[in-house]
Parts: C-alpha cells; sequence; structure tokens
C-alpha cells in the first residue's frame, strides 16, 4: 500500500529525488545502498547494478523519468538517532514512550488494539500492557515492545543494552528474509 | 547448530568512552577468503548480532549456507537475493559497531573482479583495510588487485589477515611465508602500517581475543588493533582549502558562505583567497547554528562571511593565501576506468570535482597499469575495472591539489554524457606544467573587432547526419547563399579534411572522436576570424558534437540535423559505399555495423528525403537571419 501510493505521488510531480530517513544499520540490503540511491524510469532500485559512489562526490545526473532517492543519514545508528534527539531537544510521537496500552500478541508480535480498524480474531483478548513502538511502520503491521522505558534517557539506557533489532516488530519484513529488498525493488523507500 | 559460547558483551553493557574518532575501515581480499565471516565473526563476538537477526541467520544457514550445520556468519552480511543464492559478494554492505574503546563504520568489499567498482566505492572512504588472504592459498591476483586499489585510494594501514590458520595447523611458517610475499609485493604501494595478523575467522582465533593455538603469535588481535589505530591525517595542519558547498543569501543584509572545510583552520581576520580568480578578502565571522566561532577547522562544516564583496560561488575553492592550489586545465591523474563503454581520448566526459561539474576529457593515456605484476603497459584505451595513469584536459582552469596531499580537492568522478553514468574514478598526480607556462596570449584585435569589419557574428553551422543523407549539397548550397549576400564564410567537409588534416586518422571510434576535436578547434580558429563556419561532417556521437558545442559561445554553435532516412540512404549511396559496407568490404560505416547517435537538442532537424535542398537552404538562412547573425544597416 504504502509503495503504491509513493509511486503515485512521484510519479504525478515527477520529482528529481526524494530524501529518506532509511539507514543501512536498520536491514540488511538497506546496508547495501548508495546514498543517493539511482531509480530507474519505473521507480525501481537495480541492487545487482548500483552507480559507483566514490568519496563524497555524488553523481546527481538523470536521464529522463529516473529519479534519485537520497538517504542523507545513511551512516548514522539507530543510537546515534536517539543521541541526537536529546541532544537537540527534539520532540517525538509519544508512541516511543512506554506507557500501558491495550495489546494482543500476533504472529509473535504485539499489535496495538486502540479503535475498532483491528477486528479482533476468535480467541484473542486485548490486554493492558506496558508497551512502546521503537519503529513506526504500518499500522496495523508495526509491532510494540515490552519496555519501561518513559523518558528519553531511559529509552537510551534501553537501547544500549538491546538484544534485538530495530525492526524485528515490522511485520512486513518477515514474509521472507529478502522481503525488504523485493519491496525497494518495487519502489519502496 | 552450535556456537562457540562467546563472551556476550552487548554494546550498552559497557561504558561509551569514545577516546578515537570513528574508524572507517574496509575488508577486502580475494573471493572465499572470508571477508564477510570475519566480519560477521567480528559482530558476534561483540554481541552486535541480536536475537532475531541469529534466528534469521539460523534459518537461511539452513537454506544457504556453505558450511554444514555450522551458522554461516558470511550470510549476516550479503544482504542481497543474489548475493545469498550465489554464495558471492556483490555489493559492498556497510555495518556499525562499537566498542569501549571506539566506534566502528565497515564496509565488506566485493573480491570478484567484475564487481571491483563497488570495492572502490568502499575503499573510497575508508582509513585502513583488512585484507584477507587464504592460509593455504597464500596472495591470489585478486589479493595483489585489493592491495593496489586500496593503495591507489589512499589507504596507509593495512591488517594483513592470514585466514583459515585452523585449515593448516596453525603453523607459523605459513604465516610467516605469507607476510614475506606481501611485504615483497607491497614494497611499491606507500603503505604506512601493516600489521600482519593470523586469524581463523570461523573458529574466532585472533580475532576478539588471543588465540589458544597460536601462543607464537606476539601481535594484538584484529579488535585490538582496530582500536588502537592512529589513522590520523593531521589534516587540520595543512593548508586551508575550503570548497564552497552553497551560497547563502537569505536576504539583502546576508550573503556567508557554506560548506565543509577539508583541510587546516581558519580564525576571524584571516585573510584567504578565492584560488580560480586569485581575489582576496578577510574572514569577518564564522557562523554556526550555535553562534559565531572565533576558530574553525577541519573537518567542521560552517559557514563564512567575508569582510568584502568578492565574486565566488558553488565550486570555487577558498585557500591560504601562502600556499595556493595550482590552477591548470591540464593535469595527470590515475583513472579507475568503471563503465562497460572502453574509455575513448578525446571524448568529452562530464568532471565532478568538489561541487563543481564541467567538460573534460583524456588527452592522453600514458600507461595502463597491470596489476599483478605492476608493469607499466602501453595502452589506446581502458576497459572496465582497469586502472590507468592519463593526462586529462579540463574546458576551464580548475583548482587542484595532489590526492596525496588532499582526499577532497585531489579526487574526482568522470561521467559519461550519453548515459549519466560514472565512468570513471580519478585521483589527481600533479598538475602539468606546460599547461601554466603556456598562457594564454592576448590578441590585439578581437573577435568582436573582426565580426563588426564583418558585418556578422560568427557561427558554426554544424551538418550531422547520415553519409548520403544531403549534408554536403546542402551546405553548399548555403554557403552560395552567403556568398550572394556578401557574407564571410567557410566550409569545411568531412572527405576533405580527411585527405589533409587527418589523414593520419582511419574509423574506429577512438580515430572518430579524434577527428571531430581537431575539426572543433580549427572551427573554433575560424570563429575567432569572426567566419560563418559550415561543417558537414556524419559526427555520429553526441559527446563529440557537444564537445565542439562547448569550444564556442553558446549561441555561436547550430547543430543542424540532415534526418534522412537509412533506407533511403541506402538507395541515394551518391559514392557507392553503403554497397561495400553491405558487402562487408568497409569496416565501422555509420549505420551499418557502427551506431549514430540522433541529436536530441539540435537547433535545426532537415526531414531532407521530403524537402528539396534549396527549400532546407532557404531554413537555415531564415534561422540565420532570425537570429541577427546579419548586420542591418
Amino acid at each position: 500500500m504504502k509503495i503504491e501510493g509513493l509511486r503515485q505521488a512521484l510519479d504525478k510531480w515527477k520529482f528529481d529525488a526524494a530524501f529518506g530517513g532509511a539507514r543501512r544499520d536498520e536491514e540488511k540490503s538497506r546496508a547495501k545502498e548508495r546514498v543517493f540511491s539511482h531509480r530507474n524510469a519505473a521507480q525501481a532500485w537495480n541492487p545487482r547494478d548500483q552507480r559507483p559512489e566514490l568519496w563524497t562526490i555524488f553523481n546527481t545526473r538523470l536521464n529522463p523519468g529516473e529519479s534519485m532517492r537520497v538517504f542523507p543519514l545513511s551512516n548514522w545508528t539507530e543510537l546515534d538517532v536517539w543521541d541526537y534527539i536529546a541532544a537537540e531537544k527534539i520532540p517525538v510521537a509519544s508512541l516511543y514512550f512506554a506507557r500501558p496500552r491495550p495489546v494482543v500478541r500476533r504472529d509473535g508480535a504485539l499489535i496495538m488494539v486502540d479503535d475498532d480498524r483491528l477486528p479482533l480474531l476468535e480467541g484473542e483478548v486485548a490486554e493492558m500492557r506496558r508497551v512502546r513502538f521503537r519503529t513506526l511502520g504500518c499500522y496495523p503491521l508495526t509491532g510494540a515492545i515490552e519496555s519501561g522505558a518513559e523518558t528519553l534517557e531511559e529509552i537510551i539506557t534501553e537501547m544500549r543494552a538491546a538484544t534485538t533489532s530495530e525492526r524485528q516488530g515490522r511485520v512486513i519484513d518477515y514474509d521472507e528474509s529478502d522481503s525488504m529488498e523485493k519491496k525497494k525493488r518495487e519502489g519502496y523507500f | 547448530m552450535k556456537f562457540d559460547a562467546p563472551q556476550k558483551s552487548p554494546a550498552g553493557a559497557e561504558a561509551r568512552a569514545v577516546q578515537l574518532p570513528t574508524l572507517r575501515f574496509l575488508t577486502c581480499g580475494s573471493v572465499d577468503d572470508g571477508k564477510s565471516t570475519l566480519i560477521g565473526r567480528l559482530l558476534y563476538e561483540r554481541g552486535l548480532i541480536f536475537d532475531d537477526q541469529l534466528a534469521a541467520l539460523a534459518r537461511d544457514s539452513c537454506k544457504f549456507g556453505t558450511v554444514g550445520d555450522e551458522v554461516d556468519f558470511a550470510l549476516l552480511v550479503d544482504g542481497l537475493e543474489a548475493e545469498r543464492e550465489q554464495g558471492i559478494t556483490i555489493d559492498v554492505a556497510y555495518r556499525y559497531f562499537s566498542t569501549p574503546a571506539r566506534a566502528f563504520i565497515v564496509a565488506d568489499c566485493p573480491g570478484h573482479e567484475q564487481y571491483t567498482r563497488n570495492m572502490a566505492t568502499g575503499a573510497s572512504n575508508a582509513d585502513l583495510a583488512i585484507l584477507l588472504v587464504d592460509a593455504r592459498k597464500g596472495l591470489l591476483t585478486q589479493t595483489r588487485r585489493h592491495a593496489a586499489i586500496v593503495a591507489l585510494l589512499g589507504v596507509r594501514h593495512i591488517v594483513l589477515a592470514v585466514n583459515k590458520m585452523d585449515l593448516v595447523d596453525y603453523d607459523p611458517a605459513v604465516f610467516e611465508r605469507i607476510v614475506r610475499e606481501f611485504a615483497e609485493a607491497s614494497a611499491r604501494l606507500n603503505f604506512r602500517v601493516v600489521t600482519p595478523i593470523p586469524i581463523s575467522a570461523r573458529l574466532g582465533d585472533n580475532v576478539s581475543s588471543p588465540s589458544r593455538h597460536m601462543p607464537w603469535h606476539e601481535g594484538p588481535t584484529v579488535i585490538s588493533c582496530l582500536e588502537a589505530a592512529d589513522v590520523e591525517d593531521a589534516r587540520a595542519e595543512r593548508p586551508l582549502r575550503f570548497p564552497i558547498q552553497w551560497v547563502n543569501r537569505p536576504h539583502g543584509d546576508f550573503r556567508g558562505y557554506a560548506g565543509t572545510i577539508a583541510a587546516g583552520r581558519v580564525r576571524r581576520g584571516d585573510e584567504v583567497v578565492v584560488a580560480g580568480s586569485g581575489q582576496k578578502t578577510r574572514i569577518a565571522r564564522i557562523v554556526t547554528m550555535d553562534g559565531d566561532l572565533e576558530q574553525a577547522e577541519a573537518p567542521d562544516s560552517v559557514t563564512l562571511v567575508f569582510a568584502d564583496e568578492i565574486d565566488a560561488s558553488r565550486g570555487d575553492l577558498l585557500c591560504d593565501p601562502l600556499d595556493r592550489p595550482e590552477v591548470v586545465d591540464q593535469f595527470a591523474a590515475h583513472l579507475i576506468w568503471m563503465s562497460e563503454q572502453e574509455l575513448l581520448p578525446g571524448r568529452s566526459y562530464l568532471m565532478k570535482i568538489g561541487g563543481r561539474s564541467f567538460p573534460a576529457s583524456v588527452m592522453e593515456i600514458k600507461y595502463r597499469l597491470d596489476i599483478d605484476s605492476q608493469a607499466k603497459i602501453a595502452a589506446k584505451t581502458l576497459r572496465l575495472n582497469e586502472i590507468g595513469f592519463c593526462n586529462l584536459v579540463t574546458s576551464a582552469p580548475i583548482a587542484i591539489d595532489p590526492y596525496e596531499a588532499n582526499r577532497v580537492t585531489g579526487a574526482f568522478i568522470l561521467i559519461d554524457r550519453a548515459d549519466n553514468g560514472v565512468a570513471a574514478a580519478g585521483t589527481i598526480a600533479f598538475a602539468l606544467r606546460r599547461a601554466s607556462n603556456v598562457h594564454p596570449q592576448p590578441l590585439a584585435v578581437g573577435k568582436a573587432a573582426r565580426s563588426r569589419l564583418k558585418r556578422q557574428k560568427p557561427k558554426i553551422l554544424w551538418f550531422t547526419g547520415l553519409s548520403g543523407s544531403g549534408k554536403s549539397t546542402i551546405a553548399n548550397l548555403v554557403e552560395a547563399r552567403l556568398l550572394e549576400r556578401q557574407a564571410h564564410s567557410v566550409l569545411l567537409d568531412g572527405d576533405n579534411i580527411r585527405h589533409g588534416l587527418n589523414k593520419d586518422l582511419g574509423f574506429t571510434e577512438a580515430d572518430r572522436v579524434e577527428n571531430i576535436r581537431r575539426i572543433g578547434e580549427v572551427a573554433k580558429l575560424m570563429i575567432d576570424a569572426g567566419l560563418i563556419v559550415l561543417c558537414a561532417f556524419i559526427s555520429p556521437f553526441g559527446a563529440e558534437r557537444r564537445m565542439v558545442r562547448d569550444l564556442v559561445e553558446p549561441d555561436e554553435f547550430i547543430e543542424i540535423f540532415v534526418d534522412t532516412a537509412l533506407e533511403v540512404c541506402i538507395e541515394r549511396d551518391p559514392k557507392g559505399l553503403y554497397k561495400k559496407a553491405l558487402a562487408g568490404q568497409i569496416k565501422n560505416f555509420t549505420g551499418v555495423d557502427q551506431a549514430y547517435e540522433r541529436p536530441e537538442v539540435a537547433e535545426i532537424v532537415i526531414g531532407a528525403e521530403s524537402l528539396r535542398p534549396e527549400d532546407a537552404a532557404e531554413i537555415i538562412l531564415r534561422y540565420l537571419k532570425d537570429t541577427e547573425t546579419f548586420y542591418v544597416t
């Protein structure tokens, strides 16, 4: 759904470049991506034949119809982002902080049930747990983690001791191990 | 599944007292020497493989794994589907980890020769390279190739990791032999520090803790070597280089020059000079988001405000007046060729250096570097992944430093003007003195004066199209009409030029490029003489037509595409050439076995088959009148 909407918008306005916040440490196909990531006229990424990208000299030239996805934060880590948020006192969405929230456990992920967009399956009962989100993606495909981190400092402490990766809450990554790559080849960020 | 029990020490369990700056390094070496396995092992032993990733890894190891029932660490970094299927690394992957002593960014680079350009991508931003060697195989072609490329890209610190020691019974003699072999092979590569370490990436020997199997090794482990590596290049101590990235003019009262200091430092009040123009000024303010500074140094990003109004824009280089870069239009550089299209000397490429792009071409390939033997081999071209030492010429003077002195002002890329891909990476060796010693002679009588005398604006009418399309016929008619008007003109015709000036040239791609380059230069001299220059040449490549266009003022070049269909040309065949070409008697014939690139931006397009040549000439004459070529009394 996200891919389709994005592609429609980019096609409509014919943007030469779209900036994204993706980082190489998020996921293994993103670890391979250039800072200036070239897309063909169909918005597709070709991981087997990326343009060389030397030093900080970026080749921004495009043929008609082509575009760039640009990732200025490529070399930041998840912890860098939180350190930066703390240093610059940047406000963030409350879902990143732990609160008691109604959730169900589905396919191993904790999915929040806060309105009737999520019909409960038979036998599922929403229960209150202290959870927060490490990453925010499509609803209801993003799982929460159980956490007691209610402040920025507590999040940073929790992050340093983390034993799971940031995107483990993203159900869509798990279709297959190379699922992210597949979506990116189709035009996902 | 079985694991060696690792020292599980999540990054957060330790205090983060980072003393040294982040180390950027790459792993390279021949295919199957264990690059990805070493990185996987490093991450695993640092406790940086998260539980969910480990679970995915265990799943993938069953599906793609190549190490029996053990976890295949290579699958951690080989993130692309094709890589996992084929068990190879195609493109560079970046990984991030830290120890209590330091943070690291590692680029895991492919080993196959066909992916050399991706390996160079990883090496261009690295300060240290871990070069892996399989203890059983010793140095291979690919090992030498990677050593040469990292040396070329300025990496001065090498960890020579002799891997798979477990498969040679941890024999010190094997290790020492490879170390000696490498010392000989790398003698001319200018490495500053080479640290040899015997390891087993698969089993973890000497990776983060000293091996029980190799008590004879007295040197560091891989991790302790990385933690201690001092790769400081003292950039801040070098002469000031500040490439202007952006001129910030939010309103009339402020004009700031933003960028990242590439070398040296600036203080408020310092005198600085714009390298290209030689204009000097002083630094009035050093502006940042958090207030003004008294001083800034490499690699700070700042906005500078000058004391005087001087002409400076994006791409200009600000520097120390007492230690300036060379400002030249010719220089020697190493090129790593990265395009499927081979290098053609004389062809116009787009050179990007700092924030600036302009046309440039290779004048001469001094030699190609044979990676195995380090031998210098004569070459007429460079193909994909070949390294050459070349003389280049740019369309305008540029400020440069040798790459050894500065990795920002000494590095550039060449972009293919037809497909916009990266054609080559270049590192500057030195400026060519002949460029700075041959100054353009100012002429007493200029183009403008001649133009007034002849009562016309000089123009190049560039006729391009297939053989037999009608270029020469139309050009001759146009010239006759110009003569009637008492305009001053000259006609350069392909066949005639090939009998004289260019009789040493054939019809290969390289010779066609040189043919057009010479004609372009001749046409430019005639433009200076105030003439209307008619040029009728097949000129099949867009890059060369653009090269001639770039030689003169924007409104002086008029491209006339005589767009006659190939079938019509073959039918006309005025010189019987198509007949011979189709019979295979002539090679490299445009339209038959060599491509013609149709112009995309021609000022005039003549559909000659449906048009009488007289009418075509009339269209061109009208264009000249409409663009005010002739002075009206």
